[in-house]
């Protein structure tokens, strides 16, 4: 039989010490007490543990109690309109908040006239060119030095082969190479994985664009045809472009976020 | 082989043998035999003698529910018809008006703060209301095409518009559970709201005008599973037509005096409206019923008014003439109904005759929003969410054509006054215009930067307006 247990036996065959109540009411009194000299002794690590505790607690205690207040007090009922509104045919379908898609409010609008290129990073850090490329030194004695390895990540199209390693120039390896992005919606608030159609523009130079790579800041286009956008003629949107919000060669994934 | 196909085109079949039928299967005459060079201008004058019209009427003329265009010989050649039996022709009453397809926007007219939500003509076509998000609604002044009355009162989203029919009434039901009535000549409120829904009001259908002639009664659907009878003069609710399980999606006010209400409980309720009771109820569909539709709606919502635009002194007379309208276009045949739900079909019923449905309608890959009969009650016209339009013959319930050209969810349908065409407004943020003869889209109507919730095409036949998402209201014209 545990320890403790033998306490709860006898509690039960002889019931509580004459005492009990009594001892622990003093002691819960005391308690306070207590806690202000730890709070009043404790210092370095320590005391910083114990004030975040103590902090956390109290604005929770202060939680509790405006709940409980909000809760007795009387009040008007709330009759604002609520936004987002829908017709009768759609209210009771709860499908329709995902689909929102607000391709084209007259909010978006007016952003779009105030820059073509206004993106999410506007300024991004340069990437030197010994940042990006490696040197590789080929033939029989290693002393030729023309061969660079990207060492970003890149997007290579699905109809790439390589060339022959007499002329291939610039190698892509394959560990870095990605062919679909985490792009977020700024209005929807919420994320898709897509395929990258390809890569627009990237900050550092035109070359660091023909050849694919995926730095921080870059534009891609990414393959929306599942979020059901439409132009404003009635077709289905397909390629919407992106930019690249994390460093992809550090984390091993792409974060865009849709430029809407 | 070529010998026998030549030697039959030199001998053509001289006459054939025909049996000319009206939609309902009634024949017209006795069989006869007509030379093979007759086609439908021919075909039209013989129907019209034979009927003994005064004026010529225009027909068309359907074998085994392909349209007639050519000459019978051309047609029993290209389909290799056995001459054997008699060819049954059916021949079809159209308009004798036409309406224009529309094809231009007018105007987009801003005002609304929020999402236009309902729209709707009035039924002589000269005035417009809508619903929209903001809670207000508007009346707008279709001549300068400008915002004509804003009317505030409701407290939550403007969900659905009903004019009565002869025009004098507009009452607006909201989010909130509370009707509205409006003056559409001033724009102002008259009494006091009407509460009674628990939730919102889902849709409003008045009492047709040939049954009582100023129009005093309406019936609205709540999402608390009721229906309300209430009285625009008492002001006050008449009946509470409780029965169904959950929400109340659509509801029609028959010409023969009962209420049909479809509900969300999967059932169709018929109801007689001097006590409220429970006449029929209508099983089969095995999800929600979203939408139902007769095939007399547009004569009922439009009363006396046709489209030559023509106005009434008196009550008596709208009555009179309501009544010989819906005679007409309902026929001998009694009132069909028809029925379009989540579970992806559609039913044909018969209310008056059977509990049982009368055809089955399957086809759709989506849940059907919107079924709506035409003007004439020969076609169907289905809405649905796999982003198609489909039509189907009004009388038996056979599927005609796939309206296919929307890229995203259909939302609603309305029919042009002489119903050869058919606008549909989608997800995809346009309109677009269908022509039944040819079974094609007639015109692309792009403008609306959003979803286009509602769409309504005016009784007269001369425009169309549609609201959504983005807040403006277009008017499209012909």
């Amino acid at each position: 039989m545990p320890q403790g247990d033998y306490i709860e036996l006898h509690r039960k065959r002889y019931g509580y010490r004459p005492d009990h109540f009594e001892r622990k009411r003093k002691k819960e009194a005391r308690e306070v007490h207590k806690r202000s000299t730890i709070a009043q002794k404790a210092l370095g690590i320590k005391g910083k543990m114990f004030a975040k505790k103590r902090y956390a607690e109290k604005a929770q205690m202060k939680k509790t109690l405006a709940m409980h207040e909000e809760s007795s007090s009387r009040r008007k009922v709330d009759d604002d309109v609520h936004e987002g509104a829908v017709p009768a045919y759609l209210l009771d379908r709860d499908n329709t908040t995902r689909a929102k898609v607000l391709s084209n409010t007259i909010k978006q609008k007016r952003k779009e006239k105030a820059g073509k290129w206004e993106v999410p990073l506007p300024k991004v850090r340069p990437v030197a060119e010994d940042e990006m490329f490696k040197v590789l030194r080929t033939g029989k004695r290693k002393t030729k030095q023309w061969k660079r390895m990207v060492t970003k990540a890149t997007f290579v199209g699905a109809g790439f082969t390589r060339k022959p390693p007499k002329y291939e120039r610039f190698i892509r390896p394959t560990g870095l190479r990605f062919t679909k992005a985490h792009v977020t919606h700024p209005e929807l608030k919420c994320t898709f994985n897509l395929e990258i159609i390809g890569v627009k523009k990237n900050p550092n130079g035109q070359m660091y664009t023909s050849l694919g790579v995926l730095t921080k800041g870059t534009i891609i286009e990414v393959n929306v045809s599942e979020l059901g956008l439409v132009t404003p003629a009635g077709k289905v949107v397909w390629g919407k472009y992106a930019q690249v919000t994390n460093n992809p060669e550090n984390d091993g994934c792409v974060n865009a976020c849709l430029l809407v | 082989m070529g010998m026998g196909g030549e030697v039959e085109t030199q001998t053509p079949v001289q006459s054939v043998l025909c049996l000319l039928k009206d939609p309902h299967g009634t024949t017209l005459g006795s069989s006869m035999f007509l030379p093979c060079t007759v086609g439908p201008q021919h075909l039209q004058q013989i129907v019209n003698q034979l009927l003994n019209n005064e004026e010529m009427l225009p027909y068309a003329f359907y074998i085994s529910d392909m349209e007639l265009v050519v000459p019978l010989g051309n047609y029993m050649e290209k389909h290799k018809v056995s001459v054997e039996k008699a060819l049954c022709i059916v021949y079809q009453p159209q308009a004798v008006f036409r309406v224009r397809p529309v094809y231009r926007c007018s105007a987009s007219i801003g005002g609304h703060q929020g999402a236009v939500l309902a729209v709707a003509f009035s039924p002589d076509g000269q005035q417009l209301a809508s619903g929209s998000g903001d809670t207000t609604v508007r009346l707008w002044d279709l001549n300068t095409q400008t915002p004509l009355y804003t009317c505030r009162g409701h407290r939550s989203h403007v969900l659905y518009v009903a004019w009565s029919p002869d025009g004098k009434h507009l009452v607006t039901g909201s989010k909130a559970g509370e009707i509205l009535s409006w003056d559409p000549q001033t724009g102002k409120q008259l009494g006091r709201p009407l509460m009674g829904h628990k939730s919102w009001v889902n849709a409003i259908a008045w009492e047709p005008l040939h049954l009582s002639a100023p129009c005093r009664r309406f019936v609205s659907a709540g999402k608390d599973g009721d229906a309300r009878i209430w009285d625009i003069s008492l002001r006050k609710s008449l009946i509470c037509l409780t029965g169904h399980t959950s929400a109340v999606t659509c509801v029609k006010w028959g010409g023969d005096g009962v209420i049909y209400t479809s509900s969300e409980d999967c059932t169709i309720k018929v109801w007689e409206t001097l006590q409220g009771k429970l006449i029929r109820e209508l099983k089969g569909h095995g999800k929600w019923v979203n939408s139902i539709s007769l095939n007399t709606e547009y004569v009922l919502r439009t009363g006396a008014f046709n489209h030559t635009g023509k106005q009434y002194s008196s009550a008596v007379d709208m009555k009179k003439v309501a009544l010989e309208r819906y005679n007409k276009v309902k026929g001998k045949g009694p009132e069909i109904l028809v029925s379009g739900s989540d579970d992806l079909t559609m039913f044909m019923w018969e209310p008056f005759i059977s509990k049982e449905p009368k055809t089955r309608m399957t086809g759709h890959q989506c849940e059907i929003n919107q079924v709506c009969f035409s003007p004439d009650g020969q076609w169907i016209a289905s809405a649905s969410f796999d982003r198609s339009v489909k039509l189907w013959n009004g009388t038996t319930g056979n599927f005609v054509a796939t309206f296919r050209g929307h890229v995203g969810k259909v939302f609603q349908i309305s029919w042009s006054a002489d119903s050869r065409f058919l606008l549909s407004c989608s997800e995809d943020s346009t309109l677009k215009v269908w022509d039944v003869r040819s079974r094609k889209l007639k015109q692309d109507l792009p403008g609306h930067t959003s979803w286009v919730y509602v769409v309504d095409w005016s009784p007269d036949g001369q425009k169309v307006a549609s609201g959504g998402e983005d807040r403006v209201l277009k008017l499209w014209m012909s």
